[in-house]
């Protein structure tokens, strides 16, 4: 219990000490598109793949599920856009961010500490924690939630595609259930989560780098700690959200 | 000059340093000599601000490092310039980015200035050739020349190096030796180097501090060596192990 609270203490002071004012915004600003790049069109690859199977698959489960003739096929277009929105779309997406994206930050901030480059950065009077964490967590607000929107679109144009292909509906159909009971609500709790989510991957990320002490086999060990940690709090934070917003 | 008064450092209960006391002056190359563990390398962490000493004050030319508030403290680090024992270049940067860190975060140079700055910190390191090259695709030697062009970049007040000589070849070793040396002479940099290397002592050591157990044993000139040899056993073992 000690220990839980140690490292809750450690990693708020740890986020507090990355908000500062910039040594050179220029330097700042270069860096924090360069992130952007690295988590964002970094990520568009596996985002596709994984959106649009998760789309197709929810689409061909929800068919076998609806067996009553009663229910018109549609439907399957309105479970499917909005389990999409809500859930799959932000929470699965940041669960794999988690581990691509996590994994990746932990270990080079990891390695840098392990090869005292940190502590370079230290000894030039520059905020280490600032200048190493705030741009990926900039970066991460801001290139996450749009990798969720292109996972929204591609997990329904998924479903859609699997319909077409299995014959079960016309895209028409799909679009016109996934249209009919469409809230923009949706796209607000599916934006919050993906903000938040965001901030807990490239937070806990850089956290758990940044502490790492050791050689090799600890910087790998610190990405395997970033990608746990980072998934639990994901799915604790979903619980939160889902609770307080819907 | 930089002035150590009574400082002490533990790790939880372990005290590793106790009551230092020495002085360093400028434009000389100021040793501290020591086995492996007697406390050097937290002494220098001390000294650069990586570690907080318990008590006791550390005063860059008057400035008490350890009691000054955060933005001074800054402001004194970007007078520092230290070699890392790994040399802790930046992976992702070329030889020429390294160099321009510093420049580009603090200086108010133009880019031509900072380009002419780093030409000239990379040719007075022997390195004129490697601007485009990443720290990877160099020699051990090199590595350790890039981290003194950094380190020298912001015109330095103050240089410390811990084991600039570990991992290197005799005469790569020697280079380094001079290069710090000449440097120290031309900059009139306080330059504090942490060694356990008798050769280094004997080819540019000019003060010499030696740390055994975590105290300061014996502070003096590099002359007064041979002769302190007799009447300090711990010194004499140290020195006697090394072959001199």
């Amino acid at each position: 219990m000690n220990k839980l609270f140690f490292e809750l203490g450690r990693y708020i002071l740890f986020v507090r000490s990355m908000f500062f004012k910039p040594e050179r915004f220029k330097v700042f600003f270069e860096r924090t598109i360069h992130e952007m790049n690295n988590i964002g069109v970094g990520s568009i690859g596996i985002v596709t793949i994984i959106s649009v199977f998760v789309g197709a698959v929810t689409t061909l489960q929800t068919a076998y599920q609806l067996v009553s003739p009663l229910i018109p096929m549609k439907v399957i277009g309105t479970i499917v856009s909005d389990s999409s929105l809500l859930e799959f779309a932000p929470t699965i997406t940041c669960l794999v961010l988690a581990g691509k994206v996590g994994a990746n930050i932990a270990s080079e901030v990891g390695n840098m500490r392990v090869t005292e480059q940190i502590d370079a950065l230290e000894v030039m009077g520059i905020n280490s924690s600032g200048f190493l964490g705030l741009p990926k967590i900039i970066a991460g607000v801001i290139m996450i939630p749009c990798l969720i929107i292109v996972a929204n679109f591609l997990m329904i144009s998924g479903g859609i595609l699997a319909a077409r292909l299995t014959d079960l509906m016309s895209p028409n159909e799909f679009v016109q259930g996934a249209r009919e009971t469409f809230k923009m609500f949706t796209v607000t709790v599916s934006m919050t989560k993906a903000l938040v989510f965001a901030f807990i991957i490239t937070s806990m990320s850089t956290y758990e780098g940044y502490f790492t002490e050791g050689g090799a086999l600890e910087v790998g060990e610190a990405g395997t700690r970033a990608v746990t940690r980072s998934c639990v709090l994901i799915l604790f934070a979903d619980f939160i959200i889902a609770k307080l917003m819907l | 000059m930089i002035e150590l008064v009574n400082v002490n450092k533990s790790f939880a209960d372990k005290q590793v340093l106790f009551d230092i006391n020495a002085k360093f002056e400028p434009g000389i190359p100021n040793l501290i000599i020591g086995a492996s563990g007697g406390g050097k390398s937290v002494l220098l962490k001390c000294m650069v601000g990586l570690f907080k000493p318990e008590s006791g004050s550390i005063n860059y030319d008057g400035r008490d490092f350890v009691h000054l508030p955060y933005e001074k403290v800054r402001e004194v680090r970007r007078e520092i310039g230290m070699l890392f024992q790994g040399t802790a270049l930046f992976d992702s940067l070329t030889v020429e980015e390294n160099v321009d860190f510093p420049l580009k975060m603090f200086g108010k140079m133009t880019p031509d200035e900072r380009k002419e700055r780093i030409n000239f910190c990379l040719s007075r390191v022997g390195l004129e050739n490697a601007n485009k090259k990443y720290p990877a695709e160099i020699s051990g030697g090199m590595k350790k020349r890039v981290g003194i062009a950094r380190a020298i970049a912001l015109e330095t007040r103050y240089l410390f190096c811990d084991e600039p000589n570990s991992g290197l070849d005799p005469i790569t070793s020697r280079r380094i030796d001079e290069l710090l040396h000449d440097i120290t002479q031309e900059f009139k940099i306080t330059t504090v180097i942490n060694s356990h290397d008798m050769k280094t002592v004997y080819d540019i050591g000019e003060s010499i501090t030696f740390i055994y157990k975590g105290k300061v044993w014996w502070q003096g000139h590099r002359n007064d060596l041979d002769n302190t040899r007799a009447h300090n056993p711990e010194l004499d073992a140290f020195i006697a192990a090394s072959q001199f």
